[in-house]
């Protein structure tokens, strides 16, 4: 915990300044809380026949929020397999022993790392989908959707990919070539299965991303959860309540995908059957900026980030067994 | 291409994707410190209000939040910046990006502080410095080195996530680029003219700041 790194145990006075801060604190809560209430109030936006039908009308959940969450998955789960895939050949691809391959792998990803994910879904609807006859009308929207979040999450999936193998000890790969076999080989039945599993709560984090970006196919005219949000305001006439209620909607969502990582996570260190460290990355960090394989955030970073882990858990088990020390004391 | 400039405001909505980028940093940075203080402080609501914060705001999609600012604070709660709709609406753009933003900065300054390891400050307080002292010349300086490639990494994404202002009609690069696309169809020349912005604007900062966090790195 971080505080610990910041402040001694406290002694009588800071003990009173906390109960001071204590109450400013708890001032501050009641006041937003009580700022939001009154606003609401006065628009007329806490009013039962704004919040009922949430509860008691199922067909408000039938006819437009279930499909709304139904297609806002649709489009994630199709997107990261397909950015999985993406990620998986073009990481190799940064890693192949051909410049040429290297050379061209490592631009597309630089590319589509750096470009807006609302430019591509725009121009890939507006510019192709919507126009073309390729993929059927109904279907060009999601086409837009999955092809940018694909790129871009496949890219930012290569970087985890290469970032992963380099984080694996040196030894790994030299064990490989020294029985005989080939580079390639050692990338193929070495190093990507163990990188592979290392990578895993990164990949389910990055899974938090590609579900909140899904939200900007409202820009060109997806129906997901966001958009069915928007009718069901105008149609129920509780625009304000409807919006907070898909906000919820994925905040939840989001919420257990990140304690899943956090789960898997624990799991791999505790299986420990990979050589070195397991932890690519925390989820935090990889949701952190919402995109987590910044031109900055190279594979040096992420095996600082794991060495950081480590650091972490030691000065973490070393607070407690401190705080244990001091427990009879106070 | 000569037309398209003619035809269009391609400067100006550049000028606007500038102008939401360096503002929602300010914001973002401001807002983001004070959330960061918060959680690292020994108070425990301060604490609780600082992670709701960060749960809250990092969990909900950008888009949902500037939806919800116009169409839902500014029409029907009557919350507007300004008179003037498309000022309201880049203005609550800049507010929603600073907020959104905000919990990924407090993200990254509280991992900067995680670097720092206990060692440090029990040191510091060792040889007898005081809590400010041992803040402002020991702990503070470290957190901040370490802080500096999550930074980057979120100023970058911010720089990206202004396209997303274009949701609720802020005119700005992808705004424009959906016009053009509209009416004149798409070609691949427009969308790389489009995307060059993006890399323009955020290659410097990634190279700068790569530079900067290995040359500043603490050694330990």
């Amino acid at each position: 915990m971080s505080a610990s790194v910041l402040f001694d145990a406290p002694g009588p006075k800071a003990r009173a300044r906390h109960r001071i801060l204590t109450v400013v604190g708890a001032v501050l809560a009641l006041g937003i809380l009580y700022l939001v209430y009154a606003k609401m109030k006065e628009a007329g936006q806490l009013e039962s026949g704004m919040w009922l039908p949430f509860l008691n009308d199922p067909s408000l959940w039938m006819d437009y929020l279930i499909p709304g969450i139904i297609n806002t998955l649709k489009a994630a789960f199709l997107s990261v397999i397909f950015a999985g895939v993406f990620g998986l050949i073009f990481g190799m691809g940064r890693l192949s022993e051909v410049t040429a391959i290297r050379w061209f792998c490592g631009v597309i990803v630089e590319f589509f790392r750096a470009v807006p994910v609302l430019l591509m879904m725009v121009f890939a609807f507006f510019g192709y989908f919507a126009t073309s006859s390729v993929i059927p009308q109904e279907y060009g929207p999601l086409a837009a959707v999955v092809l940018a979040l694909t790129l871009y999450n496949g890219s930012v999936i290569a970087e985890l990919v290469r970032s992963g193998v380099y984080s694996l000890p040196k030894g790994q790969g030299e064990a490989g070539l020294s029985i005989g076999l080939t580079p390639p080989q050692v990338l193929r039945s070495i190093q990507l299965p163990q990188a592979l599993t290392a990578m895993l709560p990164a990949l389910i984090g990055q899974f938090v991303v590609v579900l909140k970006d899904s939200a900007l196919g409202t820009a060109i005219t997806y129906q997901e959860l966001l958009t069915w949000g928007k009718t069901l305001g105008s149609a129920y006439g509780n625009t304000v309540p409807a919006y907070i209620v898909v906000a919820i909607i994925f905040i939840i969502l989001n919420y257990l995908m990140t304690r899943l990582a956090t789960a898997v996570q624990h799991w791999l260190a505790r299986r420990g059957t990979t050589a070195g460290p397991v932890t690519t990355a925390q989820p935090v960090l990889i949701q952190g900026g919402a995109e987590p394989g910044e031109i900055t955030h190279t594979g040096t970073d992420i095996v600082r980030e794991g060495a950081q882990d480590v650091r972490e858990a030691a000065t973490k088990a070393r607070d407690s067994r401190r705080d244990n020390r001091q427990d009879p004391g106070w | 291409m000569g037309d398209l400039l003619k035809n269009y405001d391609v400067w100006g909505a550049i000028w606007t994707t500038i102008q939401l980028a360096l503002l929602s940093a300010i914001g973002a940075t401001i807002v983001g410190t004070i959330v960061a203080i918060m959680r690292v402080s020994p108070v425990g609501i301060l604490r609780g209000l600082g992670t709701t914060y960060v749960n809250t705001f990092r969990n909900t999609p950008l888009t949902v939040l500037l939806v919800m600012s116009v169409l839902g604070f500014s029409f029907i709660l009557g919350l507007s910046i300004s008179d003037d709709f498309a000022r309201n609406a880049f203005w609550w753009a800049v507010v929603m990006l600073s907020l959104y933003h905000a919990a990924f900065v407090c993200e990254a300054l509280r991992s900067g502080i995680n670097t720092v390891p206990a060692g440090q400050a029990e040191a510091a307080r060792s040889v007898g410095l005081s809590f400010g002292q041992s803040l402002s010349e020991v702990l503070l300086p470290q957190s901040f080195r370490g802080a500096i490639a999550p930074l980057v990494s979120t100023y970058i994404a911010l720089i990206k996530n202004t396209t997303v202002a274009a949701v609720i009609g802020v005119s700005e690069s992808a705004g424009l680029l959906s016009v053009i696309t509209e009416n004149e169809g798409g070609s691949l020349l427009l969308f790389f003219m489009f995307a060059m912005i993006f890399v323009i604007l955020t290659l410097p900062i990634g190279v700068v700041g790569t530079n900067l966090s290995r040359r500043l790195a603490v050694k330990r």
